[in-house]
């Protein structure tokens, strides 16, 4: 269940990033583009949930990491979305992926020939904008006077640490137009099909086992 | 002790309705215990002299820009960042009169 996959980086070297994959050889095989960074955290543990349960389904599901996340060696600083879009793009060829299930900012580098869904999905511009308020707020709280504007015109040139997390300056000249596009065959989840309110909320990481229930359901009844 | 004719003593200059202010403080509640995970029970028990900001362990930064933005979409204001001081995210009453004044001035 948990292995690696090797994505090919930049100027031809490749690295190897961690898998979480339910593979059993069978017709539905579904890409999972998880949430990012502090969200991703809090929906780790629902996002494999819904894995399991589209096991039980029937459905085989990948839940690659990108370069930068989680265990990688590879450094967050030097990732581009542009980038992390062609790795989901490898990993689906990879996986030969007949759907895709977008989480929250997933929805950004979700692959555009396969059908599938968005769960709630984000656009760069939200993301960013709650990140830079965590950080002026956390400024403010240590006697320190940031301003909004200032930290992405920084960051635009420079680059941001933002939450804890390295962003370069071209990921944050990306997701400051970045809005999530449906394609062909792809459909928005809204929270409210799901009940009750949503995991990336919280502030510290949860799980809901109706949630997953409701998820997987929406995925294993109308993936044709 | 409550106010004449039953009025809330803490009524702020804006005067919203009774039944805006009760329908605000109940969808204020269900936001912060859904954002911090606090159980229904412990939101609802919120007075205007609550804690949030520095009582909450729950409630750290991240969490306040998350709370933040669960505010703008839920109650459709928008928060700028010189809005957001300490004071405002003291208590939960301070907090209830930034939202109330807020809406406010739709």
């Amino acid at each position: 269940m948990i292995s690696t996959w090797t994505i090919a980086g930049p100027y031809g070297a490749t690295t190897d990033e961690l898998l979480v994959a339910f593979d059993r050889a069978r017709a539905r095989r579904v890409l999972v583009c998880p949430a990012w960074f502090d969200e991703a955290n809090k929906l780790r543990r629902f996002t494999v949930e819904v894995m399991r349960r589209l096991d039980a389904a029937g459905i085989d599901s990948f839940l690659p990491d990108l370069p930068g996340c989680n265990d990688s060696l590879a450094p967050l600083g030097g990732q581009t979305l542009a980038g992390w879009q062609a790795g989901m793009q490898a990993a689906a060829t990879t996986f030969a992926a007949t759907h895709v299930l977008a989480i929250r900012a997933g929805a950004l580098v979700a692959p555009a020939h396969l059908p599938g869904w968005h769960y709630a999905a984000q656009s760069g511009p939200k993301l960013l904008r709650g990140l830079i308020r965590a950080r002026t707020i956390a400024a403010r709280e240590a006697g320190r006077e940031e301003n909004a504007d200032a930290l992405m015109e920084w960051g635009r040139a420079e680059g941001l640490m933002l939450g804890g997390w390295t962003l370069g300056a071209a990921m944050i000249r990306e997701l400051e137009s970045a809005e999530p596009a449906l394609a062909e065959g792809q459909s928005d989840i809204a929270q409210s099909q799901l009940g009750g309110n949503g995991l990336w909320l919280r502030a510290e990481p949860g799980d809901d086992s109706a949630q997953a229930d409701a998820l997987a359901g929406i995925v294993a009844g109308s993936a044709p | 002790m409550a106010g004449i004719l039953g009025k809330p003593m803490n009524s702020i200059p804006t005067i919203p309705s009774e039944a805006e202010a009760a329908a605000l403080d109940s969808e204020l509640k269900g936001l912060i215990a859904d954002v911090l995970g606090l159980d229904p029970a412990q939101a609802a028990a919120f007075g205007p002299d609550s804690g949030l900001f520095g009582h909450l362990p729950e409630l750290d930064s991240m969490a306040v820009a998350g709370l933040l933005t669960e505010m703008e979409d839920r109650l459709g204001i928008v928060i700028e960042d010189d809005d957001v001081d300490g004071e405002m995210l003291e208590t939960y009453g301070a907090l209830r009169a930034f939202a109330q004044a807020k809406l406010a001035s739709r």
